[in-house]
């Protein structure tokens, strides 16, 4: 027996192992983690690890008892893996054997390609580069954030908080536009501009200007924005490099049925968290891959138990998945919470409040209510979840 | 047997994931502030754990 291979040391990969052990698997488990540290919770990076300082032990998860004896190969980035021969090798040259393997490798930040210097330029996805950003916040520094999306604009909360001075530059309409609709959206810019954030939407940034480090930005509108650094968040790709060659689709992430199984017949494999393209029969068995904190936690307790069943010789529980997005954001003092996928709305209706106030926002499609995002109104969002949560009986 | 919970309010942000996963131990009061019952029978640990999982600021911890 050489037992199961995690790769990815992060929430995905907790909840896998912990799910393994819930669902009587007695075997050897190996994480192997790219980053030096035990699973950590990553939201607080933009937010309060950002403004008070990044505690990396003070972040991480809590662990359960039955998951004590795993071990953890941390630092220890995965190379490739040969599926058929039951293999996955470091990048130290070490291979190690399994039985089972849970992909939980998740994504890293997208870069773009842009003309000019390179130093100045930095991602927020680590506790690392938040550290790194971190040294650099401070009164008069001169931010661009590169991105409207949640990070984004937390980011640009905090660097606010922090006293900098604060350009976003995206692509997108409003931020947040593809979840939150432009209602809302615009709601949201308002917020950030009385907080005193300038946004430069509908473009991008051709080219950064500066000899030794980025001085300053050119937009695609001509005109010219100061930088002292400049933070990248434009979306994700997936960590897929090392499943590289083993005849797998990897254009979107890793397919999995509603157990989380990968479609390969050579050896028992699942996939987790933010690479996982599985179904969800909420909302109409479609496969996703969802970047929500969440799914993780869902997915995870799901491909756990399959493993463990396939290691055991039994048939998993192949019955539908219906775990419910979620994701939550802290920006200023406002609290934002969604319940379903708003973002594959085509009708989006203000209920309640105003997009500038306290309020509450449904989204629906032809088959109905498929979402809800209510901002500073989290106690009344239980029943539309519970609605949601009923579009699985149809 | 009982299962003693502990929400840290510094870090509870009131999102209020965890009622979701044991109704009966967790709740959103009428001003949208967590409350919580603090000794729960052993029979409701299984439901609690998952609360302390979902937790996005992990502010729950169970003995």
């Amino acid at each position: 027996m050489s037992g199961v291979v995690i790769v990815g040391a992060g929430l995905g990969g907790l909840r896998s192992a912990e799910a393994l052990r819930g669902a009587g698997y007695e075997g050897e488990i190996t994480v192997v983690g790219d980053e030096p540290h035990l699973p950590y919770n990553r939201p607080p990076l933009s937010k309060e690890a950002l403004l008070s300082g990044v505690d990396v032990e003070g972040l991480q998860f809590r662990r359960k008892a039955t998951v004590e004896d795993v071990i953890w190969r941390l630092g220890a980035p995965a190379a490739s893996s040969d599926l058929s021969a039951r293999t996955v090798t470091l990048e130290d040259g070490s291979v190690l054997e399994f039985d089972g393997l849970v992909i939980a490798s998740g994504i890293r930040p997208r870069r773009l390609p842009i003309p000019g210097p390179t130093t100045g330029r930095s991602v927020l996805r680590t506790a690392t580069d938040a550290e790194h950003v971190r040294a650099l916040l401070g009164p008069g520094v001169h931010v661009i954030i590169m991105g409207a999306g949640f990070i984004g604009c937390e980011t640009a909360a905090t660097a606010r908080k922090l006293g900098a001075e604060v350009a976003v530059v995206a692509i997108d309409e409003q931020p947040m536009v593809r979840p939150l609709g432009a209602e809302l959206g615009a709601g949201m810019r308002r917020r950030h501009e009385r907080h005193g954030v300038h946004f430069h939407l509908g473009h991008t940034i051709d080219a950064f200007v500066g000899d030794d480090r980025v001085r300053s930005a050119a937009l695609s509108d001509g005109s010219e924005l100061p930088a002292d650094i400049v933070i990248e968040a434009v979306g994700s790709v997936t960590n897929t490099e090392w499943l590289q060659g083993n005849g797998l689709d990897l254009s979107d992430g890793l397919l999995v049925d509603s157990a989380m199984q990968v479609d390969t017949e050579v050896a028992p494999v699942v996939a987790v968290g933010d690479i996982a393209r599985h179904p969800n029969a909420l909302f109409g068995d479609i496969p996703r891959r969802i970047e929500h904190w969440n799914m993780p936690t869902e997915t995870g307790r799901r491909a756990g138990a399959t493993l463990a069943a396939l290691l055991a010789g039994a048939e998993p529980d192949r019955g539908p998945f219906t775990a419910m997005p979620s994701f939550w954001s802290d920006q200023y003092d406002h609290k934002l919470q969604s319940f379903g996928m708003p973002g594959i709305a085509d009708r989006i209706e203000l209920v309640e409040g105003e997009p500038d106030g306290p309020c509450i926002v449904e989204y629906h499609d032809a088959s109905g209510l498929v979402g809800v995002v209510g901002v500073d109104r989290t106690q009344e969002l239980a029943p539309y979840r519970k609605q949601l949560m009923t579009r699985s009986a149809s | 047997m009982t299962v003693k919970v502990f929400v840290d309010m510094d870090k509870c942000q009131h999102y209020g994931q965890c009622c979701f996963e044991a109704d009966d131990i967790f709740h959103l009061d009428d001003d949208g502030k967590l409350q919580y019952v603090a000794e729960a029978d052993d029979s409701r640990r299984d439901d609690i754990e998952s609360a302390a999982d979902v937790c996005p600021m992990q502010a729950i911890t169970v003995e």
